[in-house]
């Protein structure tokens, strides 16, 4: 099954969808800036992984949604039962 | 358009809930047992939850039309105290064989540890004996994909039937481990967490319609009980036929739950012509 839009109608019907969630992410990033910094100065890693999700929606293809989640997931290690 | 709800907790919703349900068309629920919000300090605190499962919600939901199902277990958070979990197990089977119980469910995983796993092997291995559906939860966030890989690990070691069992909440980075073990999936709408309606379809033009449920997962914390109406509205907009929406909403949970033995229900048409 694929999308039965062409890739304007899909610009039409999401951009302004698109534009609001990528700027609530900037400001979201503005707000954390804006405060106190941790007392220790220690870099939060959740913030490094973030950044690393911001960099995948710029790489072309398809599958970004599919890396960002990796970006956020533990890996899997098959050997878990033993 | 007339749809199904396959994965809702309605014990933690209000009656107005039924009725918005009813009113967007939907005509049937399956509600899985879960973790309530806190740990209960019994079986017997389970006991009662099940009564209230297949005796009150049934209730309520049919004075709005809505056909009401539940599904029986020991929730992943709670299998965490494995002598706990052995205690519900022992009563589930006076449960199992009420007629609006579809099966196991929703057993999982919650944070991917060995006492989780003891208790999920021995409601596989019950629903097995017994053969029953299973209904399984992936656990929430950075430690799904974890999860949903050991989950297919230990249905893979019990040999388990993969189209008597639903894999629950597949995201973006499951759906494709889960699809290509040949089990069913539920797909969960929630507003922050899990798919949300445009990833869900997404996913579907991504991956087709087959062996796909979609639900709401309605529940005390933020959720919207009527997330599949939102699906079915962005199915539309995008120009997909009533009829691959039909199958989606109604017609694939329907085909689920039919693997159950108990299983009985009445389209809202074969209602409408007894009432005639």
């Amino acid at each position: 099954m694929t999308i039965p839009m062409t890739r304007e109608q899909v610009v039409n019907r999401y951009f302004l969808e698109m534009r609001c969630k990528v700027l609530e992410v900037a400001a979201s990033l503005d707000r954390v800036d804006r405060a106190e910094p941790a007392s220790n100065g220690a870099a939060d890693p959740r913030l490094e992984r973030l950044q690393q999700a911001i960099r995948v929606l710029l790489e072309n293809g398809p599958g970004r949604a599919e890396n960002v989640q990796m970006i956020f997931s533990r890996a899997y290690d098959p050997n878990w039962a033993q | 358009m007339y749809y199904v709800e396959p994965h809702t907790h309605m014990i933690s919703r209000v009656t107005d809930d039924y009725e918005r349900l009813a009113r967007g068309g939907c005509v049937a629920v399956s509600e899985p047992a879960f973790w309530a919000g806190f740990d209960r300090g019994s079986a017997e605190g389970f006991r009662d939850y099940f009564r209230h499962l297949t005796g009150f919600e049934p209730k309520r939901a049919a004075n709005y039309g809505i056909q009401h199902y539940a599904w029986m277990c020991i929730n992943a958070k709670e299998a965490e105290n494995v002598t706990l979990g052995r205690e519900v197990i022992s009563i589930l089977p006076e449960f199992l064989d009420l007629p609006a119980v579809l099966g196991v469910g929703e057993i999982g995983l919650n944070k991917n540890t060995m006492n989780e796993s003891i208790i999920f092997r021995e409601q596989v291995e019950l629903a097995v004996k017994r053969d029953e559906l299973i209904l399984i939860h992936t656990p929430h966030l950075e430690d799904k994909y974890m999860g949903t890989m050991m989950i297919l690990d230990m249905l893979a070691e019990h040999g388990s039937d993969p189209e008597r069992v639903l894999v629950d909440h597949v995201e973006e980075h499951t759906i494709r481990p889960v699809l290509d073990a040949g089990y069913w999936c539920g797909m969960t709408l929630y507003p922050v967490s899990k798919c949300t309606p445009q990833r869900g379809v997404d996913l579907i033009e991504m991956y087709g319609d087959e062996r796909i449920t979609i639900n709401s997962a309605g529940d005390w914390g933020p959720s919207n009980p009527l997330a599949v109406q939102d699906f079915i509205v962005e199915m539309r907009s995008r120009g997909h036929a009533e009829s691959k929406i039909r199958k989606l909403v109604y017609d694939n949970p329907l085909e689920f739950f039919s693997g159950c033995r108990r299983f009985q229900f009445t389209p809202r048409e074969a209602e409408a012509e007894v009432g005639a």
